[in-house]
């Protein structure tokens, strides 16, 4: 029987390579890519105690469906910041984005 | 009837002026015609209002011991209450009549001397201002009062000295007025805080009451500090030693100016207020031997220095500094009838030279030396019969008016002191000798070729021949009507001629006189050569004693000095403070900063290590949450 801690262990899996992958990858779209995985690693949460918990309610899914929404612009325009930088300054690893400092 | 009236309408007197202040100087300035008739036409009813209080004061019968007094609570907080009011007894009734007829006459001979010129209705404002200061100041109730319109005076003073404002020397001439006698009106106010300190009042009738008592009580040392402080006002502001390098300087303004200042306004605020507080200064004999000799040394400063110089108007301020040097010497030795009665036949004598000089000045434009005039007598008869007038009266020759008054101060001061009596009579030697070089130089001799003189247009010599009358009798009918029963302090002191004073002072004044014919009339002799047989003496009073040069020296080394001794205490020390506070910021900053790397994933670890940290250390140390821990997930 598949229960609430086998779904939380996946989304956990899920957020942590989705960590690893923000923290490690060189460049931009990488993380764009990894911070989906993170995003999508919580819509499993929301949704897993939705269905578990409050069954007869529908807020986890619906603040799922939102997420997914919100992700899905953020997407949009973090591309659209990808596309920006690497016009400006042909490149987009992260490593060498690195004029905002002291 | 009109004398009730002016009595109960005192206050009308300084007012009439301010209003037409600030109609003149608000609306009129760009109307010449109706701002002078409207400037003169209230002077003229100030005037007129001025007499009526003069005849109430004789026909009711107020004297100094019963004045009229009217006051109206100004401003009351707990310890002190300041009234504005109105005194009249018959010093402030003489003073009302001087200052309004003086400020009447300069109006009407501004008309004709200030015509055309651009700032003309600025001009009459300022006079009307100048005249509402003074009568204010003339009535005042107590030293608070006389104070605001004191510097009300002052500011007058500086406004019409620098009329001419794109002139230089007439900006700083206006400055150098306002700060010299600012120094005196900081003791001035010191002196007005003791007293208030020490008597809780500083109404002049309740002071008067409260003076003796304090004296038996306590002893004079302290108020004759006090009184000296007080005293330090009138040193500023009526050109005595060491405060005297205003006036001369004050020439800068406009004649009608000087005349106003010199004779009616400004100058003899300083003896009006010595002889207004008299009741302090008669108590404290250490502080009146101060008074009468600074005047007495006054006098004979500037009339040594007026000996040689050459600009006329700078002679006639000199011998402003120096009659205001005698005044102040008759109130030292106690005599107020003396120094009220010479502050009057003076400012007729004084108004009268001072507008005949403008009016050669106005005949002979960017003219100021005397020596560039000359044989002016034939084109100006008006402004000639004038000046001899003026020139006899201020010599004390009888029966012009200088010569009773002067007669009275030297009687005085025969009374108390022997040096000073001694000073007295030759400051009077040498005043007549340079008023006479004055008049000489400038109107006899022959005439200068490239000088084409005129004589003044009518509205200039109307107040000419007014005060010329008044400088010819003003001086015998108050004295024949017991002028001292009237003007004085504490008992009357009318004494009548003395013959062998009185004829003294005549013989040297006419020897004085002669003295000069002979040096600058008769041609024998050449001042030239005499100027040079005295260089060192010439030089030091045509240099004025150098007490600017000093003056200046003094300001550069102690004034400048400390000043460079604080910027150097501001930049090592104020500035260290300052830069101190500013530079832990700084410096705490740069601790910190090095964190700031720009590399976008090193954030993203921090961020999540710190989270992970915060997580396990709740995890571990809350209750709540190892309970749920424990508790297992639903």
């Amino acid at each position: 029987m598949i229960g609430l801690a086998h779904f939380l262990t996946v989304a956990a899996i899920v957020f942590a390579i989705g960590l690893y992958g923000l923290l490690s990858k060189r460049t931009i779209v990488g993380i764009l890519m990894s911070i989906e995985l993170m995003l999508n690693a919580v819509n499993i949460n929301l949704i897993a105690f939705s269905r578990f918990i409050t069954p007869e309610v529908l807020t986890g899914q619906i603040f799922a469906i939102f997420t997914i929404a919100v992700a899905a612009a953020e997407v949009a325009v973090g591309m659209a910041m990808i596309f920006r930088v690497y016009y400006d300054r042909n490149t987009v690893h992260a490593a060498r984005l690195d004029e905002m400092h002291w | 009837m009109f004398n009730q009236y002016a009595l109960s309408h005192v206050v009308l007197i300084p007012l009439l002026p301010a209003i037409s202040f600030i109609i003149v100087g608000f609306f009129l300035r760009r109307l010449p015609i109706v701002a002078a008739t409207v400037s003169v036409g209230m002077s003229l009813i100030s005037f007129a209002l001025s007499l009526g209080v003069g005849y109430g004061v004789i026909a009711h019968n107020i004297t100094v011991e019963n004045p009229l007094i009217q006051r109206v609570p100004w401003l009351s907080i707990a310890g002190l209450k300041v009234d504005m009011g109105v005194y009249i007894d018959p010093i402030s009734a003489m003073m009302l009549f001087i200052v309004t007829l003086v400020a009447l006459m300069v109006q009407i001979y501004s008309i004709g001397y200030m015509r055309g010129d651009a700032g003309f209705g600025r001009f009459f404002a300022y006079l009307s201002l100048f005249a509402s200061a003074m009568l204010g100041l003339v009535i005042a109730v107590n030293f608070v009062q006389m104070f605001v319109f004191w510097e009300l005076v002052g500011l007058c003073s500086y406004l019409l000295i620098g009329y001419y404002f794109h002139k230089v020397s007439a900006r700083e001439a206006a400055k150098k007025a306002f700060i010299t006698t600012r120094i005196g009106d900081f003791g001035l106010l010191v002196g007005i805080l003791f007293l208030q300190i020490l008597f809780g009042t500083l109404d002049f009738q309740q002071l008067a009451s409260n003076v003796p008592a304090y004296v038996a009580q306590h002893g004079t040392n302290l108020l004759t500090i006090v009184a000296i402080l007080l005293f330090l006002g009138p040193i500023g502001k009526s050109g005595q030693f060491p405060l005297h390098v205003w006036l001369p300087d004050a020439m800068e303004g406009p004649t009608p100016v000087s005349a106003l200042i010199h004779a009616a306004t400004m100058v003899v605020a300083g003896v009006y207020l010595v002889a207004r507080a008299f009741f302090l200064f008669s108590a404290l004999p250490n502080a009146m031997e101060v008074i009468a000799w600074i005047g007495a040394f006054t006098a004979c400063f500037a009339a040594s220095i007026a000996f040689t110089q050459r600009d006329i108007k700078r002679i006639l301020a000199y011998s402003t500094v120096s009659q205001l040097g005698y005044m102040m010497l008759a109130l030292g030795v106690g005599s107020v009838t003396a120094s009220m009665f010479h502050l009057m036949t003076h400012a007729f004598f004084k108004a009268l030279m001072f507008l005949a000089a403008g009016a050669v000045l106005h005949g002979l434009p960017d003219k100021n030396d005397i020596f560039a005039m000359g044989g002016l007598r034939h084109k100006m008869p008006v402004t000639f019969a004038a000046m001899t007038i003026g020139v006899l009266a201020i010599s004390g020759i009888p029966p012009f008016a200088g010569f009773f008054s002067k007669d009275e101060i030297l009687l005085a001061v025969s009374q108390v002191s022997t040096p000073l009596y001694i000073i007295a009579v030759v400051t009077s030697f040498m005043t007549a000798f340079y008023m006479a070089r004055l008049l000489i130089v400038v109107f006899c001799g022959s005439e200068k070729p490239d000088n084409h003189p005129h004589e003044a247009p009518m509205s200039m010599r109307i107040p000419l021949v007014v005060l010329g009358i008044l400088a010819v009798i003003g001086g015998y009918i108050p004295y024949a009507n017991h002028f001292g029963d009237w003007v004085r302090f504490g008992l009357a002191s009318h004494e009548g001629l003395d013959w062998s004073i009185a004829a003294t002072s005549t013989v040297l004044s006419i020897l004085a006189i002669s003295l000069a014919w002979h040096i600058y009339g008769s041609g024998k002799v050449s001042p030239y050569n005499l100027s040079w047989r005295f260089g060192a003496l010439y030089k030091l009073s045509f240099r004025k004693y150098y007490v600017d040069e000093f003056y200046l020296w003094l300001n550069h080394t102690f004034v400048d000095g400390l000043g460079r001794i604080l910027n150097w205490l501001e930049i090592h020390f104020v500035e260290g403070i300052v830069q101190g506070a500013a530079n832990l910021p700084v410096g705490l900053g740069n601790l910190v900063r090095k964190a700031q790397t720009g590399k976008l994933q090193r954030y993203g670890l921090i961020m999540f290590g710190a989270m992970l940290i915060i997580v396990v250390w709740l995890v571990l140390l809350s209750p709540l949450f190892r309970g749920a821990l424990s508790g297992g997930v639903y």
